[in-house]
């Protein structure tokens, strides 16, 4: 039994209970100010609006961990979301059929994967710093979509998208399905697969890493491909959620992923960092969020409080680390 | 010369890009030559300078730093509210005002980088949520235009009249631009805390063996980049004659890849001012003549992006390991 707990407790890791500590305080003191927060309601609207940002942190988080970073995946999975609009638009629109759509959504992740692709390429190959390359791709990406819409709408889709973005199957909203399959896919290729190891290898040390004979070009170039991957899913999900895609949509949700990835414990210079602590950290900001929107704030005040509780967080780890070294020494 | 340019790779070939574009465009496009052109491409550009040249000191000392935009649009917002407060102010006033009031911000960013250390990028990232999210709630997104008058007059220093009788003229940022490209110089290849920045940026650790104050080199670098957003802010209320608390919101990625493109480096101990302002000037150019040669506008920032991309695939290898010596 012990035995079991203490592998249980290995495999959460110290990190996970911390932030599961710092839920429950979140939860306690909303749920004691707001009669409305511990509601049914109130956490049905967290499961469909944690998603987005979620699969986005997904496609920040393996970039980091690998020590880069990638600027670029909000306007990939806008240019990605623009695909499938366009498969769905030349197939009739709103009278498009489910053959439209699976072409687009294979159309989409064609492309997500082709943008990441050459950021990958690029980084690979030229040794740029991925913060530069994919804040030129993101420059890029960000022009191509606003020359193609011209900064408008595009919306107008065919009925049978509205499930993806607002049913329940078995009564678990299926954005938070997707989410919860995309967040196993990233745990196990990051715990299970030599890529996984590759990516924290390199984020460690690259130059050892090419020593021992991974190939490190592949394995950069397939972290962004992947990247771009799991943009082209967000941004499927965004089409259907908001039956609409604008570019620029979600802008404002690119440094909140980096901000959910060092909340979760993932190390800024690269090489640790895991999905579960990830997650539970994506779960506290949107509760945050809509625990002072019950209050009567504005989500630009949850931008403030998630800012502000970034620093709050690194600055207690900072000394929570030099206590255990001086009660060590 | 040669040994100039030999010394100065990054400097020298975008020195030859931006003259071979300037030489292409002048023949494409008959209007990017003239006065006219030349001056409003300098006044469009004086606020993303002095950001730039505040950044290269941060970038130098081994840092880097995303709230900087964000900070301006709030040392415009309180900058409003402090000249309410002493009935007016003038221009004296306002720099010592927009100032103090961007330094303070940039000591915020250094003392959490110093106290905690923690890594400057979370800590930015961090203070830009913060920032802007405060900004935004506080003042519920209002524009104030009710401005003091020597803050939004055009204060014209060099004029010309062309032949067709149109004026050619440099306004007050573009001089306030030069300024800060001169103290910034000043700052990096003429004082002991310059050569310590890169000395810092290149090897903290070794640095700090030899006698380098950290804190002091953090606070330095942020301080001059807080102190040069909140000139930046001052001159963009200048030109725009309004305040507006989203108006600068995004622009930091920009400015941060036109100076890298400029020759400094992630990860610090490298960069130039002049490499910086060439960076910033290459980015406005390419702007300006995708403007004059009738390119649709949405398709600037594409073209932009692509150029970037190019550039910084080909130079700037600092990612992986390096094999040759640079």
């Amino acid at each position: 039994m012990t035995a079991a707990i203490a592998r249980l407790r290995a495999t959460i890791g110290p990190e996970v209970l911390g932030l599961i500590a710092f839920l429950a305080v979140v939860l306690a003191v909303f749920g004691a100010i707001s009669p409305r927060f511990l509601s049914a309601a109130n956490f049905g609207s967290i499961a469909f609006q944690l998603p987005e940002l979620g699969l986005l942190t997904l496609a920040m988080l393996v970039p980091i961990i690998s020590g880069g970073l990638n600027l670029a995946i909000i306007y990939t999975a806008n240019i990605c979301g623009l695909t499938l609009a366009w498969v769905l638009k030349a197939h009739g629109g709103v009278d498009a059929g489910p053959a439209a759509f699976a072409l687009g959504v294979v159309a989409a992740l064609g492309v997500g994967a082709t943008a990441g692709l050459v950021m990958g390429l690029v980084i690979a190959y030229s040794g740029a710093h991925p913060i530069l390359v994919s804040l030129s791709m993101m420059i890029f990406l960000r022009g191509l979509g606003e020359f193609l819409t011209r900064g408008g709408d595009i919306s107008g889709f065919p009925d049978f998208l509205a499930p993806i973005g607002h049913g329940l199957i078995a009564g678990v909203p299926v954005p938070l399905l997707i989410f919860g399959l995309a967040a196993l896919a990233w745990h196990v290729m990051l715990s299970r697969t030599r890529h996984g190891f590759a990516v924290y290898m390199i984020g460690s040390n690259i130059e050892a890493t090419r020593y021992s004979g991974v190939n490190v070009r592949r394995t950069l170039t397939l972290i962004y491909t992947l990247s771009g991957v799991m943009c082209a899913i967000a941004g499927i999900l965004m089409l259907a959620r908001f039956n609409s895609v604008r570019v620029g949509h979600g802008e404002a949700l690119l440094l909140v992923t980096v901000l959910a990835c060092f909340l979760g414990g993932v190390d800024p210079f690269g090489g640790f960092g895991r999905v579960l602590p990830v997650v539970v950290a994506l779960v506290i900001l949107q509760v945050l969020s809509s625990g002072l929107n019950l209050l009567g704030a504005n989500q630009h005040l949850s931008t403030a409080v998630w800012g502000l509780f970034l620093i709050g967080v690194m600055a207690i780890r900072h000394l929570a680390g030099r206590l255990t070294r001086t009660g060590r020494d | 010369m040669a040994r100039w340019l030999r010394d100065h790779p990054v400097e020298s070939r975008l020195a030859l890009v931006l003259a071979l574009l300037c030489a292409a465009l002048s023949v494409a496009a008959p209007s990017f030559l003239t006065f006219v052109n030349l001056t409003s491409l300098l006044n469009n550009s004086a606020v993303n300078v002095i950001w730039a040249v505040g950044l290269l000191v941060v970038l130098i000392a081994g840092g880097i730093d995303i709230s900087f935009a964000v900070a301006a649009s709030v040392v415009q917002y309180l900058a409003v509210f402090v000249f309410a407060a002493i009935g007016g102010g003038d221009w004296a006033i306002g720099f010592l005002v927009a100032m103090s009031l961007g330094m303070a911000l940039g000591f915020v960013n250094a003392a959490l980088i110093h106290t905690f250390n923690i890594v400057s990028i979370v800590v930015t990232i961090a203070t830009f949520n913060a920032f802007f999210g405060l900004l935004m709630f506080l003042s519920s997104g209002r524009y104030l235009y009710n401005l003091p008058s020597w803050w939004t007059e055009r204060i014209i220093i060099w004029e010309r009249q062309g032949a067709d009788g149109t004026w050619a003229e440099l306004i007050l940022p573009v001089a306030v631009m030069a300024a800060a490209i001169l103290a910034t110089w000043a700052l990096i290849r003429h004082t002991t805390t310059g050569r310590q920045l890169y000395a810092f940026g290149d090897n903290p650790e070794g640095a700090r063996r030899v006698g380098v104050s950290p804190g002091l080199m953090w606070f330095t670098a942020f301080g001059w980049m807080g102190a040069m957003a909140g000139i930046a802010g001052l001159m963009q209320v200048n030109i725009t004659r309004e305040v507006v608390p989203n108006a600068l919101y995004g622009r930091e990625l920009d400015v941060l890849a036109a100076v890298v493109l400029g020759g400094a480096r992630l990860g610090g101990g490298r960069g130039s001012v002049l490499g910086c302002v060439l960076g910033v000037m290459l980015v406005a150019v390419t702007q300006n003549g995708l403007n004059l040669l009738g390119v649709s506008p949405y398709a600037f920032k594409m073209v932009v992006g692509a150029i970037i991309l190019v550039a910084i695939s080909t130079s700037n290898a600092t990612f992986l390991p390096r094999r040759r010596r640079s």
